[in-house]
């Protein structure tokens, strides 16, 4: 052990330890508490992106974790700094992204002094990680961060922090790397549990309209040859959760698409005659599911999930299979295989749902203007090579990306579905190009939403990580101004953007490129213009502002109470 | 339907308030709670009761379990545990005949008489929270001064 001792300070044994968790990039922004890890970033092989504003820099590492399923860093000063990263932790909690959030903290003896740049930021973003650690000696920096990582990206992954107080960062101590860490209250991952698996396929092979509803776990533990296979092997359609929309090919014959709020008319109507679901990965979001009662009624759920706690949280599962969905899938195939089951791609039930399908995707009545929500995103798809991947901001414009733009490549949609948080989307989609810079990235985004962290512009240009905005313009708060349309009897207030600012310019002020499309057809070059640029692309489209996004299941109603376009 | 949960943690700042966030955060009830450190000084146990429908009760487990920091929760059967709490209770002697009187009374509940001053005593009881709850009643029809009571532990 004792060779292994290196005398060194904190800030230097915190990078050392970034190192060693294979961190090439951090997303940041200095201050005063944090100047010390900053300095030692400096010495060190670390890349540091600049952000304009630490939101973003959260944003940028959950970015890069959905997408490398790798922890993305961010560092931030105490005080100010922190309390920017914490909508960006609470985003990342919410959708289950690996991040490891970095900050300064004042020194030790000034803790609880209401220092200048003190936050209690252990105490606050408590409820929105999945642990936090305050080391209060240089010693302890290469053991929590080593338990940070393992604990960021392992089981149900999460965001989380590392609060180092300013003289910890400094002071010099001998330290060791430790190859191993001991969380004796920490158990990630369990057995594959071929008892209920068992009892799963039962339920499953015994029911006569099954379905398979897979969430944002499924694309968190990759599962998506297995669970194609499982479609595939039973032929059972297959529906998503928003954020599982990715796990399994749109364009596949199972596919029937999202259901939920904003869901696909043809999955929403079959989820409500189907008497069994597989569900993977999904706790069952009130936005996927309406009313809790009424979704579980004449229904018999099979959950397999990762986290024991989501198991019976929002609805009473038949069989429950707890552990890494892709383990249980896996085993699931192997059992099934055993079975030498006949394929039955004649039956009743999948001619029934592919009926329903073929009637919805022909007659669902779309916006009739050129540059309708369906046409531009069709657009999109259609020029977009498909393992480039996609973010979205928060609104109609990411209800509608759910709608008409078909993520066919496995894990290529990422959206803030948990928080709905406006303002990810862009940074977002900065952090998914740094962990895959040979793929296109495009954010599509809402006018309101990417305002709010649109500064990320100069991250991009500065920095070189080209992505493109596929901006949606309907000059306002659409999504809040639909509801006030639809539940307010048309009382518009605190919706309208009022044109500004002009995006174009705003994109040509970072240095940036703003092209502006106003036909399908500039739309078209615009999108391969982006493609092929070596700087950020803003393609500002304007769209009809009362363009509404259906179908609608409105807020504490059911599936079955879906409003269609009239 | 109440619930004596008993749950090992490690013995470390900070983790009382986050168990006591999450049952906050939660929308989960604490009817009592009581902590102290294990004959292993690496562990804490904190006991708590809570009030809850049956599935709720399955959750704060569950919820509890995925802390971090703790290394065991439980569920313990009430009749086959044992649970007890420690109340205190200062009473105002106002007559003569009081103070033999409320030792008459603390003897039949197994309390315990501390403190006698020359107008007030205190009183100690430790026992389940129902059996604590009717030695209340029966000495409220003297003046009660103050009362404290410690939370259920429970093995
Ligand atoms: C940070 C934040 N504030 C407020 C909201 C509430 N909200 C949800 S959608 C929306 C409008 C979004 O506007 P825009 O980005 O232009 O998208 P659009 O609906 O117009 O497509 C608002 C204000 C939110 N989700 N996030
Ligand atoms: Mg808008």
């Amino acid at each position: 052990m004792n060779d292994k001792m290196e005398i060194m300070n904190g800030g230097k044994a915190l990078m050392k330890a970034l190192e060693k968790e294979g961190v090439k990039e951090v997303f940041g922004l200095p201050g005063g508490a944090n100047l010390p890890m900053y300095d030692e970033l400096f010495k060190s092989n670390i890349r540091h992106i600049l952000v304009r504003h630490e939101q973003s820099a959260a944003h940028m590492a959950d970015g890069f974790g959905r997408v490398s399923r790798k922890p993305g860093v961010c560092f931030a000063t105490s005080g100010p700094g922190a309390t920017n990263l914490l909508t960006g932790i609470a985003t990342a909690q919410a959708d289950s992204a690996p991040m490891v959030a970095v900050t300064g903290q004042v020194p030790v003896n000034m803790i609880g002094r209401d220092a200048f740049q003190e936050s209690d930021i252990i105490g606050m973003s408590n409820p929105s990680v999945k642990y936090a650690f305050q080391p209060r000696t240089v010693e302890e920096i290469p053991e929590v961060v080593k338990k940070g990582f393992y604990i960021a990206e392992t089981g149900r992954p999460g965001p989380v922090l590392l609060d180092i107080p300013k003289d910890v960062q400094q002071n010099e101590a001998k330290v060791t790397f430790p190859e191993e860490v001991r969380m004796p209250g920490y158990h990630p991952w369990t057995d594959v549990d071929i008892t209920n698996i068992e009892r799963a396929i039962n339920l499953l092979l015994s029911s006569e309209k099954p379905i398979i509803l897979a969430g944002g776990g499924t694309i968190i533990s990759s599962a998506f040859a297995e669970l194609q296979s499982i479609a595939e092997m039973l032929m059972i359609p297959v529906v998503t959760t928003f954020k599982g929309k990715g796990s399994f090919p749109e364009n596949h014959p199972l596919s029937l698409g999202p259901i939920g709020m904003h869901g696909h008319a043809e999955a929403n109507k079959i989820m409500t005659e189907v008497d069994c679901v597989l569900a993977i990965g999904t706790r069952f979001s009130d936005r996927s599911v309406g009313t809790f009662e009424e979704f579980e009624r004449n229904l018999k759920i099979i959950h397999m999930d990762v986290d024991p706690a989501e198991i019976g949280k929002n609805q009473t599962a038949q069989v429950a299979v707890v552990g890494d969905v892709k383990a249980s899938l896996r085993v699931m195939l192997k059992i099934l295989a055993k079975k030498a089951l006949k394929k039955s791609d004649g039956n009743n039930w999948l001619k029934h749902v592919n009926e329903v399908k073929d009637y919805w995707r022909e007659n669902l009545k779309l916006h009739p203007g050129e540059m309708s929500a369906a046409k531009i995103l069709r657009k999109l798809r259609e020029v977009l090579p498909k393992e480039s991947i996609v973010t979205t901001e928060v609104g109609q414009h990411q209800m509608w990306a759910s709608l008409f733009f078909d993520a066919i490549h496995p894990g290529t949609f990422f959206s803030s579905t948990g928080l709905g948080t406006m303002g990810w989307g862009f940074p977002a989609a900065i952090g998914a190009k740094v962990a895959r810079p040979d793929v296109a990235v495009v954010d599509i985004a809402g006018d309101g939403s990417f305002n709010m962290t649109e500064n990320s512009l100069a991250t991009s240009v500065l920095e070189d990580i080209p992505v493109i905005v596929f901006l949606i313009n309907n000059f306002s708060l659409g999504m809040v101004a639909q509801w006030q349309r639809t539940f307010y009897d048309r009382r518009m207030i605190g919706i309208d953007l009022k044109k500004c600012p002009d995006y174009v310019k705003l994109a040509e002020s970072y240095g940036a490129q703003g092209i502006r499309a106003q036909s399908l057809d500039e739309l078209g070059k615009a999108i391969k213009v982006g493609l092929n640029s070596d700087v950020a692309t803003v393609i500002d489209i304007p769209i009809d502002p009362e363009e509404d996004v259906l179908p609608f299941v409105a807020p504490g109603t059911s599936l079955k109470d879906m409003i269609l376009p009239s | 339907m109440w619930a004596i949960l008993s749950i090992r943690v490690e013995n470390k700042p900070g983790i009382l308030f986050k168990v006591t966030h999450l049952f906050r955060a939660r929308n989960f009830n604490i009817d009592s709670i009581s902590v102290g450190v294990m004959e292993n000084p690496e562990f804490s146990k904190m006991v708590i009761t809570t009030v809850g429908t049956e599935k709720q009760i399955a959750q704060i487990v569950k919820q509890l379990d995925k802390m971090i920091d703790t290394i065991e929760v439980k569920r313990l059967d009430e009749k086959e545990s044992v649970y007890k709490e420690l109340a205190l209770f200062k009473v105002k002697l106002s007559d003569a005949s009081d103070s033999a009187e409320i030792n008459k009374l603390a003897n039949t509940f197994g309390a315990k008489i501390h403190n006698e001053q020359e107008n007030s005593l205190i009183v100690e009881l430790t026992s389940t929270p129902d059996e604590i709850k009717s030695f209340e009643e029966s000495i409220k029809s003297f003046d009660i001064l103050d009362s404290a009571r410690t939370g259920v532990t429970a093995l």
